[in-house]
C-alpha cells in the first residue's frame, strides 16, 4: 500500500466530511439538482452554491487539471482516490458542464496559453457555461459534411449558418462551433471557433423532445463576427480537435450507463412489486431479467474503472471511448426498459404528483437519446469495426 | 490498485503466451483427441508447467511457489484458454491449492511439493446433478472413530480419473441443502470404495462420474473445520469462477482472433467479407463484450488477491459475464466462418465446444445472475 495514497484517503474524506453540506450528499432527485454554473444559471439552494464555491476553491471541480488553471492538479490515483470517497459519503457532483468534459480537455490540449489562461479558470469555477455547436440539419453522423462558413474578413470571421440539436443553446454563454473555413476539401477545410453567445447575430430556437423537455435548439447564425485569436487549434485543422474533443464526450456519455447511486433498479422493482414467500422478487420473469442486465451492469462498472485507468496511464486505443459510448448508452436504456416494466402502470403517468410529474416515463424517453447524441450508436459500430478491429472499408 | 496489469503481470504474460502457443497449440489437443489419448492431457506438459512455475503460482513462496494471486493464475488461464490447451490447472493449480491455502500443515506438506513440482493433478467433486448446485451436499460422511466413512456420488469432476488429490465436499451435519454441515475432504487417489467412470465430454476431455461406497478416510484429510466447510467451499468456489472466467475469456479471444482473420481474407460478391457492415456491426459488438467481460474478470482477480468483501460477488459477475461474451464469440466464429466453420478439419469448432463445457463448470451465467440477484436481496 502507497502510504501517501492512504494519507491523502485519509485527509479527503476528512475535508469532505466537514465541508459537503449534507444536502449535498443526497442522490439527485432529478435533473434539475444538476449544478451546470454559468452567467444564467440560479442556484437549486445555498447549498448547491456552497458545494461548488468550496469545491471549486480547491481545484476538486476538475480535479486532475493543472492548478494554475483551476484545477486540482491531482495525479490519476489521487483523482481516483478523491472520486471513491465522494462516492463513499454520496457527496454529489458540485459542477457538472460541457465545459468541463468537453472543451476543457481540447483547450488543455490544443489552446494558446492566453486561450487556456482565459477560459478554463471559468470553466473549473463555473462562471462559464459552454454548448456545443457541431451538428447540422444535414451534417449529423456525416459530421464533416457540415456547412456552416466562417469567411476569413482579415481580423476576424463571418459565420452564417444554422446548427442543430444544439444541447442548452439558450442557457449558455459561449459556443465551440464547427465551421467551414475551406469547401474544396471535406475534412480539411473546417476550423474550430470559441465565441458569445450574445455576440450579434446569434439566435436560437428550442426544440421539445419526446420527454416534454426541451433542453436543445436550432441555433442561427447571421453575420457574426469572431476574431480571430479565437480559432482553437490551426486553421483548417478543426476535424482534429473536433475527432479529440469527441473522444471525451463519448467517454462522458458512457459514464451515463454506471451503476446509478441511490436506488437500485432491485430495490425500485421489490418496492413496486413486493416480493414472494422466499424474499424474491415475486415476478420471476422479470427478476431474470433485472439480474442478467444487473449482471452486465456491474462488470460494465468493472469496464468504466479499467477505462479510466487506463486512459490515464495512456494505455488505450484512441477508439475505445467509441466501445465505451456504445456498450454504457445501449445498458442505460436497457436499464430504463427495466424500469419502466417494473414500474407498470404508474410508472405511465405523466402529470400526476405522485409519479413526480412523469419522472419514470421521462427519464426513459430521455434515455433513448443516449445512443444517438454524441455520435450513433452504428457510428461507434462502425468506428470500431474500423479502427480498432481493422476490418476494411466496404 | 489500477486495473489492468502492471509491468511484472505483462512480463509473464508476455512468457506465457509464446510459450503455451508453442508447447500447446490447438494442434495438441487434436492430436491427442485423435489418438484417443485415454488421459485426455499431457502429463510431460504438466511438468513443464512446474518447471516454469505455473503450478505454483499460487502457493506461497514458503511452501516453494510463486506467491503469485489471482491476477497471475488467470494469466495461464487465459493462454490455456486462447489455445485450448488441455490441462487439470483449474482444478489442481487454483481450486485443490486455494483449499490447502486454508487447510493445515499436515495436508500442506503431502500435496503442495508434488503440485509445485508438476507431478500432482487434483480434481475437484462438487456437483451431484446435471446442473451445478454445490449449496446442495447429499454425500454423507458419517464419523467412524477418529475418521469418517463417505457414501454418495459426485458428477462432472474434470480430469477426476487421472487425479492423484480428490477434493470432495460431503456432509457431516444436517440436510442435503443446509448451509452448515459440510466438510471437505482431500483424499488420495487409491482408496477402496471409489469407483471412477471418466466420460468423454463434448470438448474432447474428460470428467468423471464417481461413487463413494462406504469409504473410510482418517480425520487428517479435513480440509480446514468438520463442519464448517463451506467457508473453505465458498472461497475454492470464488477462485476457479474466476480462473474459469479468465479461461473462457482467452476462449473467446482465440475464437474471435480467428475469425478475424478468416474474414479480412475471405472474399464473396467479388469483396472481403469483413468489408459488409452486417459482419462489422456483429463483431464490434462481440469486441464491446469480450472487453467488458475482460475487465469483470480482472476485477475479481484483484478482489480475491485483496481479500475484498466483494469478491464472492464479482467472482459471479465474471464468470456470467465471460460465460455470456465468450458464447457470443464461439456462436459467431462458427457463423461467419460460413460451411467451413462446421468442418472438424477447421479449428474453430473446437473452441466452440470447450466455450460450452467451460461455460457449464462451476455455474453457467443463469446460475450466475441468480446467484448475484440473491445476494443483492431480490
Ligand atoms: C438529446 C440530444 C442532444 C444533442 N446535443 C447536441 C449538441 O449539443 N450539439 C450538437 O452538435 N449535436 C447534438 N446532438 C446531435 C447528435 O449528435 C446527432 O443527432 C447525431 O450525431 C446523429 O445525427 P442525425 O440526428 O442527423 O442522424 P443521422 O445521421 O441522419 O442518422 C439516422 C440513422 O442512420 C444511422 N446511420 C447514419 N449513418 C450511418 C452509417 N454510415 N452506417 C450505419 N448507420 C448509419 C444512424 O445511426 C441513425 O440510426 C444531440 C442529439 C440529441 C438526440
Ligand atoms: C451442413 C452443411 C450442408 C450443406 N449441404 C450442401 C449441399 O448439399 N449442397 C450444396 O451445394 N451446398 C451445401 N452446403 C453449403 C452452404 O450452402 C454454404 O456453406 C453456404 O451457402 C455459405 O457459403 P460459404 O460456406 O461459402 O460461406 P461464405 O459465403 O464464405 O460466408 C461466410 C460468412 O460471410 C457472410 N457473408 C457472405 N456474404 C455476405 C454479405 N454479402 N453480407 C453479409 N454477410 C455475408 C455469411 O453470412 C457467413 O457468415 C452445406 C453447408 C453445410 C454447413
Amino acid at each position: 500500500m502507497d502510504d501517501a495514497l492512504e494519507d491523502f484517503r485519509r485527509d479527503t474524506r476528512a475535508w469532505l466530511e466537514e465541508n459537503c453540506p449534507p444536502e449535498m450528499r443526497k442522490p439527485m432527485r432529478s435533473e434539475k439538482d444538476i449544478c451546470w454554473g454559468g452567467r444564467k444559471f440560479t442556484f437549486a439552494s445555498d447549498a448547491q452554491k456552497q458545494w461548488l464555491d468550496v469545491m471549486a476553491e480547491r481545484g476538486w471541480t476538475v480535479p486532475d487539471w493543472p492548478s494554475e488553471y483551476g484545477g486540482g492538479g491531482l495525479s490519476p490515483a489521487e483523482t481516483k482516490v478523491l472520486k471513491q470517497e465522494m462516492a463513499a459519503l454520496g457527496c454529489r457532483v458540485p459542477l457538472q458542464s460541457f465545459g468541463i468534459s468537453m472543451l476543457g480537455p481540447a483547450l488543455l490540449k490544443y489552446g494558446t496559453e492566453e486561450q487556456k489562461q482565459e477560459h478554463l479558470p471559468k470553466i473549473a469555477r463555473g462562471e462559464i457555461r459552454w454548448c456545443q455547436g457541431y451538428s447540422e440539419p444535414n451534417a449529423g453522423s456525416d459530421l464533416a459534411s457540415l456547412a456552416t462558413s466562417a469567411e476569413d474578413k482579415g481580423d476576424h470571421y463571418l459565420v452564417n449558418g444554422q446548427k442543430v440539436w444544439t444541447s442548452y443553446a439558450d442557457e449558455a454563454d459561449w459556443i465551440f462551433c464547427l465551421t467551414r473555413t475551406d469547401t474544396s476539401q471535406k475534412q480539411g477545410g473546417i476550423t474550430f471557433l470559441l465565441f458569445d453567445m450574445e455576440s450579434d447575430g446569434v439566435s436560437t430556437r428550442p426544440i421539445r423532445l419526446i420527454s416534454g423537455a426541451s433542453p436543445f435548439c436550432e441555433t442561427f447564425f447571421e453575420d457574426v463576427k469572431v476574431p480571430k485569436n479565437q480559432v482553437l487549434g490551426e486553421v483548417n485543422d478543426g476535424w482534429s480537435v473536433a475527432k479529440y474533443l469527441l473522444g471525451h464526450e463519448r467517454e462522458m456519455i458512457s459514464g451515463m450507463g454506471g451503476r446509478a447511486q441511490g436506488l437500485t433498479l432491485s430495490d425500485y422493482a421489490l418496492n413496486k412489486l413486493g416480493a414472494d414467500e422466499q424474499g424474491r422478487l415475486d415476478d420471476s420473469v422479470l427478476r431474470a431479467r433485472i439480474a442478467m442486465h444487473e449482471v452486465r451492469s456491474h462488470a460494465f462498472a468493472a469496464m468504466s474503472e479499467r477505462f479510466i485507468d487506463q486512459l490515464k496511464a495512456g494505455k488505450i486505443h484512441s477508439a475505445q471511448p467509441s466501445m465505451m459510448k456504445y456498450y454504457g448508452t445501449e445498458l442505460n436504456k436497457d436499464r430504463h426498459e427495466l424500469l419502466m416494466a417494473a414500474g407498470g402502470s404508474d410508472a405511465l403517468e405523466w402529470e400526476s404528483e405522485a409519479s413526480g410529474g412523469g419522472k419514470a416515463a421521462r427519464a426513459w424517453l430521455r434515455t433513448k437519446a443516449n445512443s444517438i447524441e454524441g455520435g450513433t450508436s452504428e457510428i461507434q459500430l462502425n468506428i470500431v469495426a474500423k479502427r480498432i478491429l481493422e476490418l476494411p472499408e466496404g | 490498485m489500477p486495473l489492468f496489469h502492471d509491468e511484472d503481470q505483462e512480463t509473464l504474460a508476455n512468457t506465457v503466451g509464446p510459450f503455451m502457443a508453442d508447447r500447446a497449440p490447438v494442434s495438441h489437443l487434436r492430436s491427442l483427441r485423435d489418438a484417443d489419448d485415454p488421459a485426455g492431457f499431457s502429463r510431460d506438459l504438466w511438468r513443464e508447467f512446474g518447471q516454469m512455475g505455473f503450478t505454483g503460482v499460487l502457493v506461497d513462496e514458503a511452501d516453494g511457489g510463486l506467491g503469485l494471486g489471482h491476477v497471475e493464475a488467470g494469466i495461464v488461464l487465459e493462454e490455456i484458454g486462447r489455445n485450448l490447451t488441455p490441462s487439470p490447472f483449474i482444478g489442481t493449480a487454483v481450486g485443490a491449492v486455494e483449499a490447502l491455502r486454508l487447510a493445515d500443515r499436515g495436508l500442506k506438506e503431502t500435496w503442495l511439493p508434488g503440485i509445485v513440482a508438476g507431478e500432482t493433478v487434483a480434481a475437484l467433486a462438487l456437483d451431484e446433478a446435471a446442473r451445478h448446485r454445490p449449496q446442495s451436499v447429499a454425500l454423507k460422511a458419517e464419523r467412524q472413530g477418529n475418521g469418517f466413512r463417505l457414501t454418495g456420488a459426485k458428477q462432472f469432476a474434470p480430469f477426476r480419473h487421472e487425479a492423484d488429490l480428490l477434493l470432495v465436499s460431503a456432509r457431516t451435519a444436517g440436510d442435503a441443502s443446509d448451509e452448515e454441515g459440510v466438510t471437505l475432504f482431500a483424499l488420495p487417489r487409491s482408496h477402496p470404495g471409489i469407483t471412477v467412470k471418466a466420460e468423454r465430454l463434448a470438448d474432447s476431455s474428460f470428467a468423471a462420474r464417481i461413487e463413494l461406497d462406504g469409504v473410510d478416510v482418517d480425520g487428517s484429510t479435513v480440509v480446514g473445520e468438520v463442519d464448517d466447510g463451506r467457508s473453505v467451499l465458498n472461497r475454492v468456489l470464488s477462485a476457479v469462477r474466476t480462473g474459469a472466467s479468465a479461461e473462457l475469456v482467452g476462449v473467446a479471444g482465440g475464437a474471435s482472433a480467428m475469425t478475424l482473420d478468416y474474414i479480412k481474407q475471405r472474399k464473396q460478391f467479388g469483396r472481403i467479407i469483413g468489408s459488409y457492415q452486417a459482419l462489422q456491426h456483429r463483431a464490434a459488438h462481440l469486441y464491446a463484450e469480450m472487453e467488458v467481460a475482460r475487465a469483470a474478470t480482472l476485477k475479481a482477480q484483484q478482489s480475491l488477491d485483496a481479500g475484498s468483501e466483494t469478491a464472492e460477488r464479482d467472482a459471479s459477475v465474471a464468470k456470467a459475464m465471460a460465460g455470456m461474451a465468450s458464447s457470443l464469440a464461439v456462436r459467431e466464429a462458427v457463423q461467419m466462418h460460413g460451411g467451413i466453420g462446421m468442418t472438424d478439419e477447421y479449428d474453430v469448432g473446437f473452441f466452440m465446444k470447450r466455450q460450452r463445457v467451460l461455460a457449464e463448470l462451476y455455474g453457467d451465467a443463469d446460475f450466475h445472475a441468480d446467484r448475484l440477484a440473491r445476494m443483492e436481496g431480490y
